[in-house]
């Protein structure tokens, strides 16, 4: 089974198991991740789902689109890692990926 | 002696009453009990993309059925409660069973308002609110069939566009002189006509639904300025009416809404609204208003959920809604009046622009298409009450963020 490893605001480390053909925001909700608002629910509209993703693993991921580099550049707390976990479609593929959740904005 | 609270309604807002008791720590007991046969799930999508067939019926629910055992939040589905007894705190359900409360979060919502006009009942006319709305309404939705809606809102224009995307044949009648006329400034009115009418919808401002013919199922609509049309499918989107009978027969204040304060408290010292069903006063709007949107259902949701805690914190989030039609993503923040300065921002030609409304100089609303980046720090600018220079924001090679 494919495993998400998240890290929380206040730092705690957990290991999570991904559910292929949901998104990282969809599983790491299910999970009981409640820093993860997902006010819009997945539609790229809100940004309360901004993970930073490990920078060695950002290759693994299929190119952000512009909706989304628009709304997630011009948060608070915006890195060259900054992505909307929404608008991560999970596989077996990305089986360790590593996502830390943003504060706050 | 633990507090019960009960919330009526498991909408968006009831859960995020609950969620937000829990995450606080809230010790009490809580119970939530709501009328639709489901755990709370995410409305937005079914005018989007359950209809088209994207998103199934199992990916709607707001949290996993664990979450409400591990947040030991009793559910109640598929009841509805039908008598507030303010003063033994005791509700009447529809099961006839009782349930005695200490507090109580009227989180009961809107339904979708409706017309009396002959036909209104055939088969194939339907509104839009519930699962079961838009299941019946994705099942009818064969490519080559004939879809009349009544109502330019955004329910309207999305199931329009979703019908467009499956081949179906779409008339939108307006009442209206243009379309999302309550919530949208002019310019994004013709902005979306343009594009629904190039995407082939026909649609008739100034025109309402007369009446429905059919044999058992609709085959015919008359509008109101004597036309008739084909259709196999009627779906009236003209809006929603609060959920306030139950207030209103426990003698709560009320006014097309339940009345509340900025702590979202009602007129009963242990009862507070949030949600669609609840009047608010708020400084966007300039007075009291109700909002029928995701972010007020959570935002408002909290600050009842903080009242409750004894840690009341006033409502004063900026309102925003977000549309998704064809490839055009409209954010909206802050709400526009027919008074205010509306200045362009970019090229509507090129689909990626931003519609700002200055209200005596400052930032009061913004409508964005396909242009997100504008979107947050607008939302800041905004809730600062910021001042913009006409001519510096009406250029989009300057970031909004720069006017912070």
């Amino acid at each position: 089974m494919a495993k998400i490893i998240v890290t929380t605001r206040t730092g705690e480390i957990s290991e999570v198991t991904g559910k292929p053909g949901y998104s990282v925001m969809e599983i790491l909700r299910d999970n009981g991740f409640d820093e993860i608002a997902a006010i819009c629910g997945g539609s790229c509209s809100c940004a309360t789902c901004h993970v930073y993703v490990d920078r060695d693993q950002l290759d693994r991921l299929a190119a952000q689109s512009e909706d989304e580099y628009d709304l997630v550049s011009s948060t608070d707390h915006h890195k060259p890692e900054s992505r909307l976990s929404c608008q991560i479609d999970f596989s077996e593929a990305l089986d360790g990926l590593r996502v830390t959740i943003a504060p706050e904005d | 002696m633990t507090e019960k609270l009960i919330i009526i309604g498991a909408g968006q807002a009831g859960l995020q009453v609950a969620a937000t008791l829990r995450q606080k720590d809230y010790t009490g007991k809580i119970l939530m009990i709501g009328d639709e046969a489901h755990l709370p799930y995410e409305r937005p999508p079914l005018s989007k993309g359950f209809l088209k067939g994207l998103v199934p019926a199992e990916r709607l629910s707001l949290k996993p059925a664990a979450f409400y055992q591990d947040k030991a939040i009793d559910c109640l589905t598929g009841v509805a409660v039908t008598r507030i007894d303010r003063r033994q705190k005791r509700l009447r359900l529809s099961d006839h069973s009782e349930q005695t409360y200490e507090k109580l979060v009227l989180a009961t919502g809107s339904r979708a308002r409706t017309l009396d006009i002959p036909g209104i009942g055939l088969a194939g006319v339907q509104s839009l609110r519930t699962l079961e709305d838009a299941a019946a309404i994705a099942e009818s939705l064969r490519p080559g069939q004939r879809l009349v809606i009544a109502g330019g809102g955004y329910i309207g224009l999305e199931v329009a566009a979703a019908a467009r995307s499956l081949g179906i044949d779409v008339t939108l009648l307006e009442i209206a002189d243009r379309v999302m006329q309550r919530t949208a400034t002019p310019h994004l009115s013709e902005f979306f006509q343009k594009e629904h009418a190039s995407q082939g919808v026909d649609i008739r401002l100034n025109t309402g639904i007369a009446s429905i013919e059919g044999k058992g199922r609709v085959e015919r609509v008359f509008c109101s300025d004597g036309a008739s049309l084909a259709a196999d499918t009627v779906i009236i989107g003209i809006g929603v009416i609060p959920n306030q009978t139950l207030a209103e027969d426990a003698g709560l204040a009320v006014n097309d809404g339940v009345l509340v304060d900025e702590f979202a408290a009602t007129s009963d010292p242990y009862i507070y609204a949030a949600g669609d069903c609840a009047r608010h006063p708020n400084a966007c709007f300039g007075g009291l208003v109700r909002l029928e949107s995701v972010q007020n259902a959570v935002d408002q949701a909290k600050c009842a959920a903080f009242s409750i805690l004894g840690t009341p914190q006033p409502y004063r989030e900026i309102p925003w809604f977000w549309s998704d039609q064809y490839d055009l993503k409209l954010q909206i923040a802050g709400l526009w009046r027919q008074d205010d300065q509306v200045i362009v921002r970019g090229d509507p030609a090129t689909r990626k622009f931003s519609l700002l409304c200055l209200r005596n100089g400052a930032l009061a609303a913004i409508s964005t298409i396909n242009n997100l980046q504008d979107f947050l720090p607008a939302k800041k600018l905004i809730a600062a009450g910021a001042c913009l220079d006409t001519a510096a924001a009406s250029d989009p090679a300057i970031p909004l963020k720069t006017f912070l």
